[in-house]
C-alpha cells in the first residue's frame, strides 16, 4: 500500500491532468460524445413522439423565399430599409415630447437656483451644460433606440437573423472574416456601442476584434439625424422640392453603402496585416422560425440593449456638457476658448473640407454624436449653450452665413461616417476586447481613415476648381 | 469494404442528398464544436440549400438545420446512401 494517491486542489492541476489524459489518447473525447449521443438516443428514441414533419416544411418554404438566389438579399435590404424609416418616422414625435418636458424642467431648476442664491457660474456648469447637454442626449436618443431595438430583436427572435448571416457569409469570408459580423453591423446601425458588445457572438478571437474595429463604419442612431438634416438641406436643396426627400434618401443610403465598403476594406486590410490570419470555421445554426414572445423581446431590447446603452451614454454625456459650458463661457480676451480653439484648429479643418468649428465640434461631440449638431449651432450662434434649430430652413441659413458650401457639407457628411466612434461605443470596445492597444485602435482606425477621405475629396474639388 | 472507395468530403455532396458521417478531418475547436452538435460518425446528414452566394451550406443533421462552409465541409468524409 505505497501508493498513495495526492489529492487535487487547484482547478490548475486539474486542468493539466486532464490535459493530459486528453493528449495520451487523442480518440477519447470523440469517444465520450459518441457515447453521450448514443445514450441519448436510446433515451430518446422511445420516449419522445416527432410531431408530423409540418412545421418543418414550413421552415423550408420559408427558407426558400428568405435565402433565394433572386429574392434573398432584396428582401433583407428592404426589411432592413423598413426598421430605419420606422425608426426615424417614429422617434420624432416622442423626442420632441421628451425635450420640452426635460427643457421646461431645465427652467424650473433655472429659477430654483435663482432662489436659492447660486452664482451664475455654477448654474451655468450644473444646469446650462450638465443637465442640457444630459437633456439632449436623451431627448435624441431613446426614443429611437427605444424603437430600434425592439424591432431588431423581433427579427432575431422570429429566428430571421442567421439567415442573414447564412446569405453573406461568403463576402466575409472573402475578407477572411466571419459572416456573424453582419449581425453586429446591423445592431450597430442602433448604436455601435451595442454593436460593439454583440461582437461576442463570433467565436474567433481575431473575427471578433475585426468586427470591434469595423463597427463603427455603420453609422449608429446618433448619426442619421446629422447626416439626415445635411443631406437635405444640400442635396436635396439642388432639385425641385417635390424630390427633395427622395434624393435625401438616396444621399444618405450611399453613405451607408460607403461605410459599408469601407467596412469590407478595413476588415480585409486588417486580415492581411495586424490581425493576420485565414478564415477560421464557420459554424452556423439555423433555427426553426417561431413566433416571437413579446415579453421577452420588450425584456431584452428594453432592459439589456436601450437602458445598458442609455446609462454609458449618460455617463459621458454629463461631464461632456459641463466642459462644452464652460468651454463656451469662458472668455480669454474678446473670444470665448470655443472661439480660440477653432481658430487654432481651422488651417487644419480647411484642408480636410471643414471648418475651425466643425472639427471642434466632432471633438467635443466625442462623447456622443447626438450633441454634434447642437454643439455646431451654439458655436455659430454663440449662445453660450447647446442650441436646437426649428426649421431645416432656419438650418440652411445658418450655415450658409456660415460659409458652407456643398463641399462643406460632403465633408462633414463624410467625416461623420467615418470619424472616430464615440466615448460609449470606445469604453464598450475596452470592456470587450480587455485591452487598451484595440481600444486605441478602435479609436485611431477610423480617425485616420476619416482624415483621409475628406482631406482628398476637399484638394481635389479644390484643384478641379469645382468649388 | 468498399468505404474507401465511396467516401467522399461532405462538400460534394448535391442537394436533397443524404449520407452518413464517416470520419472527422478537423482539429481544435471547430472539431470540438461539430461533435458538440452531435455530428459524429454514423449521424445521418442530410444537404438543404445553398445560401445565394453558394457558400456556406445548410445540412440538417438531428433535426436541426446547420451551415456549414465549403472548407469545412470538405474535411469532413461521408458515405452517401
Amino acid at each position: 500500500m505505497s501508493a498513495v494517491i495526492k489529492p487535487m486542489t487547484t482547478l490548475e492541476e486539474i486542468c493539466t491532468e486532464a490535459e493530459k489524459i486528453r493528449l495520451s489518447n487523442p480518440d477519447l473525447g470523440d469517444k465520450i460524445v459518441s457515447d453521450i449521443y448514443q445514450n441519448a438516443e436510446m433515451i430518446a428514441g422511445p420516449a419522445v413522439i416527432k410531431n408530423s414533419t409540418d412545421s418543418r416544411s414550413w421552415d423550408h418554404k420559408l427558407d426558400d423565399i428568405l435565402t433565394s438566389r433572386r429574392l434573398g438579399y432584396p428582401i433583407m435590404f428592404a426589411l432592413l430599409s423598413i426598421i430605419f424609416w420606422i425608426t426615424i418616422a417614429g422617434a420624432n414625435v416622442p423626442s420632441q415630447m421628451i425635450a420640452d418636458t426635460l427643457f421646461a424642467f431645465q427652467d424650473q431648476l433655472l429659477i430654483w437656483f435663482e432662489l436659492a442664491g447660486a452664482p451664475s457660474w455654477l448654474t451655468g456648469i450644473l444646469v446650462l451644460g450638465m443637465f442640457r447637454g444630459l437633456a439632449w442626449v436623451i431627448a435624441v436618443m431613446l426614443p429611437p433606440m427605444a424603437i430600434f431595438f425592439p424591432l431588431f430583436t423581433l427579427l432575431e427572435d422570429l429566428g430571421y437573423l442567421p439567415r442573414v448571416a447564412f446569405n453573406l457569409d461568403n463576402m466575409f469570408r472573402r475578407c477572411r472574416a466571419c459572416g456573424k459580423q453582419i449581425l453586429t453591423m446591423c445592431m450597430g446601425f442602433g448604436c455601435n456601442a451595442a454593436g460593439v458588445v454583440s461582437c461576442r457572438i463570433i467565436d474567433s478571437p481575431r473575427e471578433r476584434l475585426i468586427a470591434v474595429l469595423t463597427n463603427n463604419f455603420v453609422p449608429c442612431n446618433g448619426r442619421f439625424p446629422t447626416l439626415i438634416a445635411i443631406a437635405t438641406i444640400f442635396m436635396g436643396g439642388m432639385v425641385v422640392s417635390e424630390l427633395q426627400t427622395a434624393v435625401a434618401s438616396v444621399v444618405v443610403t450611399s453613405l451607408v453603402v460607403l461605410g459599408i465598403f469601407v467596412t469590407f476594406a478595413v476588415s480585409w486590410a486588417l486580415s492581411h496585416t495586424l490581425l493576420k490570419g485565414e478564415a477560421s470555421s464557420m459554424v452556423l445554426e439555423l433555427p426553426p422560425y417561431r413566433k416571437p414572445q413579446l415579453g421577452a423581446i420588450f425584456y431584452r431590447s428594453l432592459i439589456d440593449r436601450t437602458i445598458f446603452v442609455l446609462k454609458r451614454a449618460i455617463i459621458m454625456a454629463a461631464p461632456a456638457g459641463a466642459i462644452t459650458w464652460l468651454l463656451a463661457n469662458i472668455y480669454i480676451g474678446e473670444i470665448s476658448i470655443i472661439g480660440h480653439l477653432a481658430a487654432w484648429l481651422q488651417p487644419f479643418a480647411y484642408a480636410i473640407g471643414l471648418d475651425g468649428f466643425i472639427l471642434l465640434t466632432f471633438i467635443l461631440g466625442l462623447p456622443a454624436n447626438e450633441i454634434v449638431m447642437p454643439i455646431l449651432l451654439m458655436c455659430y450662434l454663440s449662445t453660450g449653450q447647446m442650441m436646437e434649430y426649428g426649421t431645416l430652413e432656419e438650418l440652411r441659413d445658418i450655415l450658409i452665413n456660415n460659409n458652407w458650401t456643398w463641399l462643406t457639407a460632403v465633408c462633414t457628411m463624410l467625416f461623420c461616417l467615418l470619424h472616430w466612434p464615440c466615448t460609449t461605443a470606445l469604453l464598450s470596445a475596452y470592456k470587450e476586447t480587455g485591452s487598451k492597444k484595440w481600444t486605441f485602435l478602435t479609436f485611431l482606425i477610423p480617425t485616420v481613415i476619416a482624415f483621409i477621405v475628406c482631406f482628398i475629396v476637399a484638394q481635389s474639388a479644390r484643384l478641379l476648381n469645382l468649388v | 469494404m468498399n468505404t474507401a472507395i465511396t467516401t467522399i468530403p461532405l462538400s460534394t455532396l448535391g442537394i436533397g442528398s443524404a449520407c452518413q458521417i464517416v470520419s472527422l478531418n478537423l482539429q481544435g475547436l471547430l472539431r470540438r464544436r461539430i461533435l458538440d452538435l452531435g455530428m459524429v460518425p454514423g449521424t445521418p446528414v442530410q444537404c438543404i440549400r445553398k445560401s445565394p452566394a453558394g457558400d456556406p451550406v445548410a445540412y440538417m443533421v438531428r433535426d436541426t438545420l446547420i451551415a456549414l462552409r465549403s472548407e469545412d465541409a470538405s474535411q469532413i468524409y461521408v458515405n452517401p446512401m
